[in-house]
This record gives structure tokens, sequence and C-alpha cells, in this order.
């Protein structure tokens, strides 16, 4: 059908085109529109000779094509639906976390008061998604904090995490402790392994070197969580313990190493992208006002990244905390709320992972799972959302003002 | 003084970077010499056409081979072309400064960020929750369950959403490598927008679209977190016929061998052996794809 489109009726359109009045008439409005505006790289060439030559120019670039009409509203639904797909998965995730908050309600309405002020104006879902943000840096606040829980939700900041009982416990705290200490691990060696071979391969790297390393990173980047994971489950964990001669084969320590591995491509990745970005006639300067080669890369070229860098950080940032298999598998899983490191630990991710398979649906526990991955989407789209301000906005403006 | 301590600083920058850069290459060649040393001895051509036997404790993976290719298969058919079409929409139709191009861009960035374990809970509270128990609702009444239950269909569908941006993003590069002297050739001629897209653009993005695809299929095969409890099952007597089955993968056989299996120490051939094949399998379509783009970059620098 397209094929005889093309061929056919180009010919006969050609032919016997209608006067441009008449024909602006029968033709839809908003394609009318739609192709003006979207013509516009042809619209100054064709516009030019369009009074003299009536032959060319801007009548046959409007004139309406049923097949080009539906073409392009079926594009742009299917592109629409893209974006309709975001907005889903936020609204099916934080739909099955929603009977949460409504079940704490009806049991402790009078604590709750506070948070029903300020909910219950709103729409159901939006509702859902806000008191989840809230939540989301509540607990993130506490941890750091140290320890005020709020009254109305005691349960979940409690600090035991035992969904499977008689009286379930679903205290998020180890939980959100066992993720923040894998994350943080990981970035402590991610970040400076990344940064520092980012600005070698920017800097100094021999042509030669640069052919070894890309790959490399690119074969790293490629490299299933899976398979991190159970190299870590069985030869890292091993090695580690072995060396340090600790009591857990498998603890946070063991679950931070893997994950920076998974963590590094990015770091090196973006870090490398904003180290490449720096003007040459920043570091060219720095060389002709007699700049040794590394001082440049550390005084002149690794400042002028730093928002680009620190972007970078926050990206593996993100990444690290909703990685789950790397931690299901290399973490010894056990939600304990300890800050020491080499104790076995279970992170928010892990927990979906390891329980929802086995969870009754439509179950408390069920709902809180779900609510554990709100926080997760909520806390990744905020760190991606940060990171993509530094680098768009900061850095852009920083060589532009310079 | 001074200029001693300077050229020592001077070196340790630059051997400091240098030591962090080869070490990242170390690391992954002894991840990749530990798996490929351990799961060599384990490769045999029944190793891939049998099932698994004894209690998952002998046999082979060709069940789980067969599951990823069916996930990988029904996942590209889904997401391939709304990838595509949206890249062609962002680039070539969209006014870039709009309201709605802004906001697919940033809804694609946005699912690019999002954790493969979030993907798994929209499979389920979407897919399994919400159109399997409609679809049971419409067939049976919600009699029977069929589709409210995990399967390969809802599996591939959230592996489709999760790829849904490395398709995107590479079909937009390719596309945005077509010159535009091409474009205006077309257009010149008198064929309409979508003639052109259709005979000049997209043929000459195929590269990209394949690019786009290999990679997406790579990280298909590779993401365990999202088919955890959408579809993945740890043993299947026999191979899915139906779309509402459940399937073997060659990730989660993985996962499920090293952690959960009744003898886990007996069974580690067989796992090294799964991580070689899975490892394998992404590091081919990696590398095809990798080879497909710098095609890809010669060209635009021909042109």
């Amino acid at each position: 059908m397209l094929q005889t489109d093309s061929t056919n009726e180009g010919i006969v359109d050609n032919d016997s085109r209608l006067p441009e009045t008449l024909e602006s008439e029968t033709r839809p409005l908003e394609s009318m529109k739609k192709e003006t505006s979207s013509n516009e790289r042809i619209a100054p060439v064709s516009g030019s000779t369009a009074p003299v030559q009536r032959v060319t120019g801007a009548q046959l670039r409007k004139r309406f094509r049923l097949s080009d009409f539906l073409a392009e509203k079926l594009i742009t639904t299917v592109a629409f639906a893209s974006l309709a797909t975001v907005v889903m998965i936020f609204v099916f995730v934080f739909r099955e976390a929603a009977p949460v908050f409504f079940a704490k309600e009806e049991v402790q309405v009078s604590v709750a008061e506070s948070v029903e002020d300020e909910t219950y104006g709103e729409e159901f879902l939006g509702e859902a998604a806000r008191v989840k943000e809230g939540k989301g840096k509540g607990t993130a606040s506490v941890e750091t904090g140290g320890g005020e829980g709020e009254a109305s939700l005691s349960n979940l900041l409690s600090e035991t995490w035992q969904p499977v009982s008689m009286d379930p416990k679903f205290g998020l705290l180890p939980l959100a402790v066992g993720s923040l200490k894998v994350t943080f691990l990981a970035i402590l060696i991610a970040a400076p392994m990344g940064i520092l071979a980012a600005l070698f391969t920017s800097s100094f790297a021999p042509k030669w070197s640069k052919e070894i390393l890309k790959p490399a990173i690119e074969i790293l980047a490629g490299f299933p969580s899976v398979v991190i994971g159970f190299f870590a489950l069985v030869i890292l964990a091993t090695l580690l313990q072995d060396v340090f001669g600790y009591q857990y084969r498998l603890n946070a320590f063991v679950g931070g190493v893997a994950m920076s591995l998974a963590v590094i491509p990015i770091i090196f990745t973006v870090a490398e992208d904003a180290l490449t970005a720096v003007p040459r006639f920043m570091t060219e300067a720095s060389l002709a006002l007699g700049a040794t080669r590394w001082q440049t890369a550390l005084f002149v070229t690794l400042p002028a990244a730093t928002p680009g860098v620190f972007a970078a950080v926050l990206l593996g940032f993100g990444r690290a905390f909703g990685e789950t298999m790397i931690v299901l598998m290399a973490t010894g899983n056990a939600a304990l709320l300890s800050f020491e490191l080499l104790e076995p630990v279970r992170t928010m991710s892990a927990t979906i992972g390891a329980e929802m398979a086995e969870v009754v649906f439509g179950d408390t526990h069920y709902h809180i799972l779900f609510l554990i991955g709100s926080i997760l989407f909520v806390f990744t789209f905020v760190v991606n959302g940060i990171a993509e301000v530094f680098v768009r906005q900061k850095l852009l403006k920083r060589f532009r003002g310079s | 003084m001074t200029k001693l301590r300077r050229t020592l600083l001077g070196a340790s920058v630059i051997w400091g970077t240098a030591i962090a850069a080869f070490s990242i290459v170390l690391v992954v060649l002894v991840v990749m010499g530990t798996i490929v040393v351990n799961g060599a001895g384990s490769l045999s051509l029944e190793f891939f056409t049998s099932p698994p036997t004894e209690g998952m404790t002998e046999g082979g993976i060709f069940p789980a081979i067969v599951g990823t290719a069916l996930l990988v298969i029904i996942m590209s058919i889904a997401g391939i072309p709304v990838g595509t079409i949206t890249a062609i929409y962002l680039s070539e139709y969209a006014n870039q400064r709009s309201v709605l191009a802004r906001s697919i861009r940033f809804a694609v960035n946005t699912l690019a960020g999002v954790p493969a374990i979030v993907f798994g809970l929209f499979g389920l509270g979407f897919f399994v929750q919400f159109v399997g128990a409609g679809l049971d609702q419409v067939f049976t009444g919600g009699a029977e369950l069929q589709w409210a239950q995990p399967n390969i269909l809802w599996a591939s569908l959230t592996m489709a959403f999760l790829t849904l941006p490395v398709v995107i993003v590479s079909v937009e590069e390719a596309v945005k490598t077509v010159p535009q002297d091409l474009r205006a050739a077309s257009l010149a001629l008198g064929a309409t927008k979508w003639q052109t897209i259709w005979n000049v653009v997209l043929p000459n993005s195929v590269t990209g679209i394949l690019t786009g695809g290999i990679l997406a299929v790579s990280r298909g095969a590779g993401e365990v977190a999202p088919i955890l409890f959408t579809g993945a099952a740890y043993f299947l007597p026999q191979l899915p016929t139906n779309l509402s089955d459940q399937f073997m993968e060659l990730g989660y056989h993985v996962y499920i061998m090293s952690t959960q299996s009744t003898n886990v120490e007996a069974t580690r051939g067989i796992q090294y052996a799964t991580t070689l094949v899975l490892l394998m399998l992404t590091f081919l379509l990696n590398f095809t794809a990798i080879f497909l783009r710098s095609r890809l970059r010669g060209r635009t620098v021909q042109a």
C-alpha cells in the first residue's frame, strides 16, 4: 500500500494539482499546521520561490495526503505511548503500594491526622505518590540523622524486618541501611577508579592504551548483573574472606565490592564525556602558560569538568541503589540493622527480589514490597534528575560563560 | 626541593590514573578468565541440547536457551517497532522545543534510569494483576486463572519496556547520520515527508535500527530482575508452547542454581558453564552491535 502510494499517486498528483486556495479548505487543519511546522527546514528555500513560480514550493509542501496524514498521526501516537509508559509505571507501582497507607489510616486515625490533612484533598494516585515520596525522604533522613521515627509510620520505621511471622514487622530501616551501606561502599571504590581512569584516558593515555581500555569498559558494561553476582558469590566472597579473615562469607563488603564492578562503567563513561568536553582553549591556555600535562589535567581539566564528574558519581549511585541481582546473590540477605560492614545485609531491592515470588497477592506484605519498589523508583528518579541538572545546566553554563 | 616534589607529584598523578585504568582492565580479564576456565570444561554439545536431569544436578540447559530465545524474540517484536517509531518521531517530526517532544525525551531518560526490579514490579502490577486479570474476566468470567499469572508473554513485554530506551537512543543516533542533503533531494523531487522517511531515511538507518535491536536483545538476555516474578520458572518438564506458559531462562538459571538449588556445590560445573554461555551470548551481541555502529560512524565521515 505504501509502495503504490509513493510511486503512482506522486505522479498523478503532480499533474492534477488543485489551486492552493481550494486545497487549503479541503485539508484538515491540524495536518496543515503540523506539516508547516515540521517542514521549517525547507520552508525558506521554497518560500522564496513560491510567489514567482506557482508550480513548485509552498503548494507542493502543503498538499494534503491521506497516507502522510495517517503516518504522522500514527507516529505521534506511538511516541506519545512511550511517554505514557513512564506514567503507567508510576501509576501501577504506586497503585499496588497505596493500600499500605489506607489500611494504616483505618487503624490509626488519630495518629495519622497530620498525614491525612495533607493528602485527602488530592486525587487518589497523586496522593499515594506524594506520601511515598515523603516517606522515601523520611527514611533516608532518618538513617543519616539517627532514629526519630514518625508515630504514624512506627511499624514501617521500626528496626525489625520480619514479614513472615505471627506478628509481622515491616521495619524498612534495616533494609534502607543495608542499601546505603552497599551503595556507599560501591561508590567509594568505583568513583576513584572510574574518575582516575577517565582522567587517564582523556589526558594522558597514548592511543594504544585507549584501544585496550575502551573495549574493556564496554565489556564490563555489558556483563549481565547476574554474572557479576555469580562471580562475587562463588569467587570474590571466598577470596576476600581468605584475605581479610572475617566471619561471614557473604556480607555488605563483598556486595559493595561486586557492585563497584557494575558501577565503574557508568562513572567512567560519563566522567570521560565530561572531561573530553572541556574546551581545548582551556587546556591549551594552561599548557601555553608553561604548565605541564599533569598540572593541566589536575588543575584545569578536572576542575572544569567537576559538575559532569559529580553527575557521573550520582548516576552511579542511582544505578547501585536499584541494582538487584548482585546484592541478592552476594550480600547474605540477612535483614539486620547494623552499621557494621562485615555483617550480612539485605538491601531494599534484594528484599523485593527475594520475597515477591513467595508472597500472597493482596497481602500487606505484598503491598509493602511495592512500597519499597516505589521508594526505589522515586529515589533513583530524584538522583538521576539531579545528575541531569548538573550535566545539562551547570556544565554547559560553565563552558559557555567562560 | 619543590622541583623534586613537583616531579614526584606529577609522576604519581600520571601513574595513579594509569594504574586505576589498567586495574579495571585487569578485573575484566580476571572475571572473564575465571568463568571461561571453570566453565569451558563442562561445555559439550549435550549440554546445549539436553534438559536438566537428576533433579537438576546433571544434564544441560536446553530449555533455558529456548526460553531465553523466546523471551528476546517476543520482546523484540513488541519493543523494536515502538522504539523505532518513537525515535523517528523525535528526530523527524517533533519540533525540538515543543512540550511533547521534550517530555518524551525526558520520559526516555527516566525509563533508562528506572531500576530493573521496578520494571518487574510494574510487570506484576500492570500485566499480571491488571491486564491479565482483565483478560481472564473477559474470557472466562474470572473463573479460571489463565492470564492473571506470570507467563512468558508478560515477562517479554516487561522486558520490552526495559529495553525501549536502548532502541530509541540507537535508532535516533542512526537517523541523525542520514545526511540532510538526501532528505532535501527527496523532498525537492516532490516526495512527501512520509515518503521521504519511508524511502530515504529508513533504508539508510537500517544499520542503526539493527544495532539498537541487538543491544536491546543483549540487555534483555542479561537482565534477570524483571522476570523474577513475571514469568521465569525454576524447572519445567516441557518447553513453553503457549504464550501463557512459564519458561526457563539462562540468567535466572544461573541465579537459581547458584543460590537455591538443592546441592549448590555439586552443580558448580553447570553454574559456570551456564554463566559462560550467557556471557558469550551477550558478548557476541555486543560486539556485533559495536561493529555495526563503527560502520555507521564510518559512513558519517564519508558523507
